[in-house]
């Protein structure tokens, strides 16, 4: 095995990244992420327009239908950033949405959907069931012919922003066969949403009953297209959030930083001591090393073979940073660590919630085993 | 430096490929170094330095140095291709590394033109060997705390102390030296400076080191009363601390211009792969057992996340708040990767691992028991892994000393 994925940046990934950072910072300081914690819907509807605005939803989208033309590989320093912030929102779940449509979608579904979902209708996926196989084809929902209509059934669950969404994109087994199906949002009610309590508090998740649920036959995505769709939708999964924890793994390392620099015990500013300084370069130069596999995951995406190494790599490894940085974070913040009101304990929620999502560490790694031996 | 087209580098890569091929040593009939710091036998250091020659008199060593001084005048493209080349096929080490890569770049950014026409022809032919004198027995991590000795007495400076881990101090023509000229200076670094200190003279005495591996490859270097013309000095008296960081810089890849090549054996994590391979746990194959692909599988990510980030050092927009954090972070990381991959290798060898390098049973010769050992070379000298931590810590991640 000789390609494991190469690292490379583009003009169009620094100057959304410059953005990015920006745009979050302002908008996301974490007194903000506090407060909309708090409430239902999680995020701020008035800065996700403005995200829409700044084409930010249409990025790997082709132009035809509405989107800027480029990849995920520009994607991902956005991804970047708003874990930094730890922006809340449905920006993943959303460009997740978009990629099971242009991978599966019907030329009209794609028509139709897309320039809608560039333009800020929220949309979601439903994959995860009771099972909690990160294996995307192995399915128990189902859906069933009826006249021109299906008749799904099954329960789905950690289902992004469900009450947010215009539309949600649901897999279920079809004629034996694994197939994504498209929700509207009429399709997503209270009684069939029950909001999820989850790790992470800056998110939103719902458990979606799909049974007894109507949709038109013609809700179907090109079923031939779907077991690649799966396959892209999980790396496409994996990759963002890599971003994301690489974001947020330099802000936990800032985070922690600051306090080691600020805080006296036994007449000492408390960095100076070894037992927390090098612990906190060793958290430092893992998220280097994550980093690193982040951007080569970013730029080799599209590359057969390589592309599903490196992004597994970067899982592995932007999981392993962020969850050690805000491990320590916690206890290199002593007595205050233990409180509510110390972020260290946000970052490390962060990092377990994207360990339950697509993949934890053994998982990519088992797999990283079939694929470099 | 004249403009050189694709075709020219590509040409000069395949005459490079095709050199190296052709000229690349046979098994000499003995162990050679995996490191420059193992070459521990006359007929080991006879060999290695033969090579080196060659490489530079085929143009394949030093060739991004100007060409004035010895080097060959050609973009630093060219020198990737050639130790790129180097790598395909597998060639010996490097001997001269303390020339090559600290001492030479240090004399063509901060040397007299004087020295440079002097040295730097020497150093790439591996004619001149260079030793480091730094560490003192008394004063190995505190460098700064550096006690020899220098008094000057006319146009010479009188030497009196010790210098140790002198990496082919026995073989040294000259030695870049860090030695205190002023004991009542103002605070401990500014009393240092540093020295191209002839080994060659009367009341130098070197004394070999038996390593933890059985081998040589280290002095201990005594000077008494030893007498230097003053024109040794580099820069000013008092200014050895900053002169010595500029070293270190190269010497821990933080600061690029080195005359290429390679001076240690480079590990692929996929040789321990092939290993594991190779080696049996009940009947099958180690590589089918879980546990240890699982952690094969953590060996080769951490090995492809440090070349990527040595290809992300390069790229300036993914290096923007931390400029230094990759270049100051590659030693420790590097090091302590290297011995544990060394490690782990000896341990997948099952029983065999029990063998040291010399046994007809050792697998692969006995080369990962014998690179664990001399693994810890690295995690120790040029600065430990502790200090690199705390040098990680301070410069990097601004956290304080006191």
């Amino acid at each position: 095995m000789e390609n494991l994925g190469t690292i490379g940046f583009s003009e169009e990934q620094a100057d959304l990244m410059e953005a990015a950072t920006r745009f979050c910072r302002e908008k996301s300081p974490m007194d903000k992420v506090r407060s909309l914690m708090e409430t239902e819907s999680g995020f701020d509807e008035s800065v996700w327009d403005e995200i829409a605005g700044l084409g930010w939803l249409g990025v790997a989208i082709p132009e035809d239908y509405g989107g800027v033309g480029l990849s995920l590989a520009e994607v991902a320093p956005l991804a970047e950033a708003m874990g930094r912030s730890m922006m809340a929102g449905p920006f993943l779940a959303t460009t997740l949405a978009s990629q099971a449509i242009l991978s599966a979608g019907t030329e009209d579904q794609k028509k139709e959907l897309l320039p809608k979902i560039v333009e800020g209708e929220v949309a979601s996926l439903a994959l995860t069931e009771a099972s909690g196989d990160w294996r995307l084809d192995r399915i128990d929902a189902r859906a069933e012919r009826d006249g021109d209509n299906l008749v799904l059934s099954g329960v789905k669950r950690f289902v992004s922003d469900a009450r947010a969404a215009r539309w949600v994109v649901v897999s279920v087994v079809h004629n034996g066969k694994p197939a994504l199906a498209l929700l509207s949002g009429a399709h997503l009610t209270d009684e069939n949403c029950r909001r999820e309590k989850i790790i992470d508090e800056t998110k939103r998740t719902y458990e979606l009953t799909l049974d007894g649920m109507r949709i038109p036959a013609t809700a179907l995505l090109d079923q031939d297209k779907t077991p690649a769709a799966l396959v892209h939708i999980d790396l496409a999964a994996n990759l963002l959030a890599s971003a994301e924890m690489a974001g947020a793994a330099a802000a936990c390392i800032d985070y922690t930083i600051d306090y080691l620099q600020t805080r006296k015990q036994f007449g000492r500013t408390i960095g100076s001591f070894q037992a927390l300084k090098h612990p906190t370069v060793n958290a430092y130069t893992a998220y280097e090393q994550a980093r690193s596999h982040l951007y080569a995951a970013a730029h080799s995406f599209g590359d057969q073979g390589a592309g599903e190494i490196a992004t597994r790599m970067a899982k592995v490894e932007t999981l392993k940073a962020l969850t050690f940085a805000a491990d320590r974070s916690i206890q290199f913040h002593g007595g205050f660590g233990f409180t509510w009101d110390c972020h260290a304990q946000l970052y490390r929620r962060r990092a377990a919630f994207h360990a339950s999502q697509f993949g934890d560490e053994a998982w990519h790694k088992k797999r990283l085993a079939e694929l470099l031996f | 430096m004249a403009a050189v087209s694709d075709r020219e580098l590509s040409e000069f890569a395949a005459d490079a490929d095709a050199w190296f091929a052709e000229n690349n040593p046979r098994d000499p009939g003995f162990m050679l170094p995996l490191t420059f710091m193992e070459v521990g036998t006359d007929e080991q250091f006879d060999f290695l330095r033969a090579w080196q020659r060659k490489v530079y008199e085929a143009g394949y060593l030093g060739a991004a140095w100007p060409s004035e001084y010895g080097g060959g005048g050609l973009p630093q493209a060219f020198q990737d291709a050639a130790t790129a080349a180097m790598r395909k096929h597998k060639c010996p080490i490097m001997l001269n590394a303390i020339g090559i890569n600290w001492t030479g770049p240090l004399l063509l950014d901060m040397g007299t033109e004087e020295d440079r026409h002097k040295y730097i022809k020497g150093i790439l032919s591996a004619e001149d060997i260079w030793c480091q004198g730094f560490s003192e027995p008394e004063n190995g991590s505190d460098l700064g705390n550096a006690q020899l000795k220098a008094v000057r007495e006319g146009d010479e400076y009188v030497l009196n102390g010790s210098k140790i881990w002198t990496t082919q101090g026995n073989y040294a023509k000259y030695m870049i030296l860090l030695a205190r000229t002023n004991p009542d200076a103002p605070n401990k670094y500014a009393g240092l400076s540093f020295f191209l200190a002839p080994m060659n003279i009367p009341g130098v005495e070197t004394r070999p080191i038996r390593k933890l591996t059985g081998e040589f490859g280290f002095t201990q270097t005594f000077f008494t009363d030893a007498r230097i013309p003053a024109s040794c000095l580099m820069g000013e008296e008092g200014q050895g601390w900053l002169v010595a960081m500029r070293t270190l810089e190269y010497e821990r890849g933080a600061r690029a211009g080195q005359a290429g090549g390679y001076i240690m054996t480079e590990f692929d994590a996929f040789q321990i792969v092939d290993l594991a391979r190779r080696a049996t746990r009940a009947g099958a194959p180690a590589i089918e057992d879980p546990v240890l692909r699982d952690r094969l599988v953590d060996f080769v990510i951490e090995a492809q996340g440090l070349k990527l980030c040595k290809q992300r050092g390069a790229i300036a927009p993914l290096n923007q708040e931390r400029p230094m954090g990759l270049a100051l972070s590659n030693k420790v990381m590097w090091t302590e990767f290297i011995r544990r991959l060394n490690e782990f290798a000896m341990t997948l060898t099952g029983a065999a691992g029990g063998y040291y390098a010399g046994d007809a049973n050792a697998v692969d010769e006995g080369l990962w028991a014998r690179g664990y050992l001399n693994a810890f070379s690295a995690t120790i000298g040029g600065g430990t892994s502790e200090v690199q931590r705390n040098i990680v810590g301070e410069h990097v991640l601004g956290l304080p000393k006191k």
